[in-house]
């Protein structure tokens, strides 16, 4: 099916909802290279001021699609729009309207920050005018506005990355793609360029698309999908997501281990054990349990603590498996595959 | 967590600082702005060039090496054949052509840098055109080599040459014409390897040759029949043939050393213009520069 009469199409019949806000508009995107298919069939929307998240192992497709709406590469079928346009035979205008920050520094190092701003600015057409008080913007924007004169190979990985995204925000573009755009950073960069991201989501009225297979990380997003073999297993925002796990994870500390063990039993009709040095158990909406637990209890309670399930709980629910399995998995399978492909030749 | 100042995943609009400055809006793409893009690329390869003082100095060391060296060296068993004639000055044409071919293709090879270190990305993607990026990068090599070429042109006293204005300029025009082409050349070459000692490896076992085929380092005439066919082949050949008329035209030689040393080039016996081989120099170019562009635009 060519991308031009499924857009077509898709007009026609209207979309499963209403699209015409959405930022981007995905159907039935795919992406084969030759036996591997990357992408086997995506459809999602992403509306226009969102944060959207793509979680899963290395080798889920997350990477080929974000390449894909990027006009980086060809979808093999199905369709992709990007703020309006079609990223298949519009793919100049789609560049115009998307900041792009890869997982690999694409900037030059022998020149200074502003000079990497500058050719940015003069490579996307940006108005001769607009181009010093935007830079001073945007670099201000990531606190590099003092270092513009320095060049970039004197910079540490955390200070390139947040150039990158200053850059790729220099010409407006209505959606921002980071594919990974923390990996291979030291903990505390990783949170200061989230810091950063969550504070441009205030500056601009921009869209956000992103890819990352930290966990902890895609819960900065609104809504997040995770995907596994080339598919979009599920899609919602990260509290709907965890809260379908089930159950909260609670911890108590005792003064009497076995009773407080015996009294969940009794009262609460739940299997309780010693984990970690404390009363461990899983029950639905914690947080309001623990009221109840404190008054029926019966047994002096210590202290307290109740962990939401993570995103690692949803990932396992949903695919049977961890995520660092799930990667192991992936790239076993993409060698059997490329295997058999050599072997054939 | 969520963005605490948006919970419905909606920006709510930047109260100080987007209205401080208007929204960006990129044009669409007009002949402008892909003159602009040619213009960043090739304002690119001067800045980087300046930062990079070594190189200017190293590029330098082949060409005295060649010129004073070699050229002084070897007098001494030439001058026989040279009826009176400065071998540095009889080398010095294909002097002026081996600087300028050595720094295009150091310039051309930054490609594979680029594409090594990432920065190739950030313009492939960019929303213009390839033929915009090839052709400002080719005019950034010619640029950067011609530079160098003019410290050359500097040294003329030192090996006889007179400071005639028209010389000058001619020389320099035809610099620009090798360094455009070879540029091209190495471009082209980019678009394929993609590895930087194989670049290099690759660069090195087709220049070499054909600067010594080209002529640069003896005269054209009365070669063995093999040597004679490769040397017509070699596109250098007719770069370094002009720019060595050129500088003939302003010495004062005898007419023997003059037809001995400056013969031109024949093709069966014809006596190719000048202008001619600019002409055959500037066409290789451009047909290295259009497989550029077309390679370069294949590449997603």
């Amino acid at each position: 099916m060519s991308a031009a009469t499924s857009a077509n199409g898709a007009a026609a019949t209207a979309a499963p909802e209403p699209s015409d806000s959405a930022t981007v508009v995905v159907r039935g995107l795919e992406k084969h290279y030759g036996e591997i298919e990357a992408v086997r069939g995506i459809d999602f929307d992403v509306e226009q001021g969102e944060t959207f998240g793509f979680l899963g192992p290395n080798g889920a497709g997350k990477s080929t699609t974000i390449s894909m709406l990027c006009t980086l590469i060809l979808p093999t079928g199905g369709y992709a729009r990007v703020a309006g346009h079609d990223v298949a035979s519009d793919r100049d205008a789609v560049r115009r309207n998307i900041g792009l920050v890869f997982q690999d520094t694409t900037l030059d190092g022998y020149l200074s920050a502003e000079q990497n701003m500058r050719l940015h600015a003069e490579l996307y057409g940006v108005p001769r005018e607009l181009v010093r008080p935007r830079m001073q913007q945007v670099m201000e924007m990531v606190g590099l506005w003092e270092r513009r004169k320095s060049a970039v190979n004197t910079f540490s990985g955390g200070m390139k990355r947040r150039l990158e995204i200053a850059r790729g925000l220099m010409h407006s573009p209505r959606v921002l793609f980071l594919d990974e755009p923390t990996v291979g950073l030291d903990p505390q960069t990783r949170a200061s360029i989230w810091t950063y991201i969550r504070e441009l989501k205030v500056a601009e009225d921009i869209t956000i698309f992103l890819t990352t297979h930290y966990m902890d990380e895609a819960e900065n997003c609104d809504r997040i999908a995770i995907m596994d073999k080339g598919k979009i297993i599920v899609l919602d925002t990260p509290e709907a997501l965890k809260s379908a796990v089930g159950k909260d994870r609670v911890q108590i500390q005792t003064d009497d281990d076995d009773a407080a063990i015996a009294a969940l039993a009794e009262h609460f009709d739940i299997k309780a054990q010693i984990a970690e040095g404390a009363v461990t158990f899983g029950v639905p909406g914690g947080e309001q349990f623990v009221p109840r637990l404190f008054a029926e209890l019966g047994v002096p309670i210590r202290s307290v603590s109740v962990s939401r399930p993570s995103l690692d709980d949803v990932f396992m629910l949903h695919t049977g498996s961890t995520i660092r399995d799930a990667e192991e998995d992936a790239a076993t399978n993409q060698m059997r595959t490329m295997a058999r492909a050599f072997g054939r030749r | 967590m969520a963005s605490t100042t948006a919970p419905s995943g909606r920006a709510t609009p930047p109260p100080s600082l987007t209205h401080q400055i208007a929204a960006v809006r990129v044009p669409r793409s007009s002949i402008r702005s892909e003159l602009r893009a040619v213009k960043i690329v090739w304002q690119r390869e001067l800045i980087r060039f300046t930062k990079d003082r070594l190189r200017i100095i190293t590029s330098l060391v082949q060409p005295f090496l060649f010129l004073f060296v070699l050229g002084t060296g070897l007098s001494r068993l030439a001058s026989a054949g040279t009826h009176g004639v400065n071998l540095r000055t009889f080398v010095y044409p294909g002097v002026l052509c081996m600087a300028v071919m050595f720094i295009a293709i150091f310039s051309a090879a930054s490609i594979v840098w680029d594409r090594e270190f990432g920065f190739l990305r950030e313009m492939m993607v960019a929303p213009v055109r390839r033929s915009s990026l090839v052709i400002g990068k080719c005019l950034g090599g010619a640029t950067v080599a011609a530079f160098e070429g003019v410290i050359l042109i500097c040294l003329a006293g030192l090996v006889g040459v007179p400071y005639a204005p028209i010389l000058l300029l001619e020389i320099f025009g035809l610099q620009l014409l090798v360094a455009f082409s070879i540029t091209a050349f190495g471009v082209m070459a980019a678009a394929r390897v993609k590895q930087m000692q194989s670049f290099m490896a690759l660069t090195q076992m087709i220049i070499l040759p054909m600067y010594f085929l080209s002529g640069a380092l003896f005269p054209v005439s009365g070669l063995p029949q093999w040597l004679a066919i490769l040397n017509r082949l070699d596109p250098l050949t007719y770069a370094v043939d002009p720019m060595r008329r050129a500088v003939f035209a302003h010495l004062r030689i005898s007419p023997l050393a003059r037809h001995i040393l400056d013969p031109g080039v024949t093709w069966f016996g014809w006596h190719l213009p000048g202008l001619f081989e600019a002409g055959v120099v500037a066409l290789l170019g451009l047909l290295m520069l259009g497989i550029a562009i077309f390679e370069f635009s294949r590449i997603e």
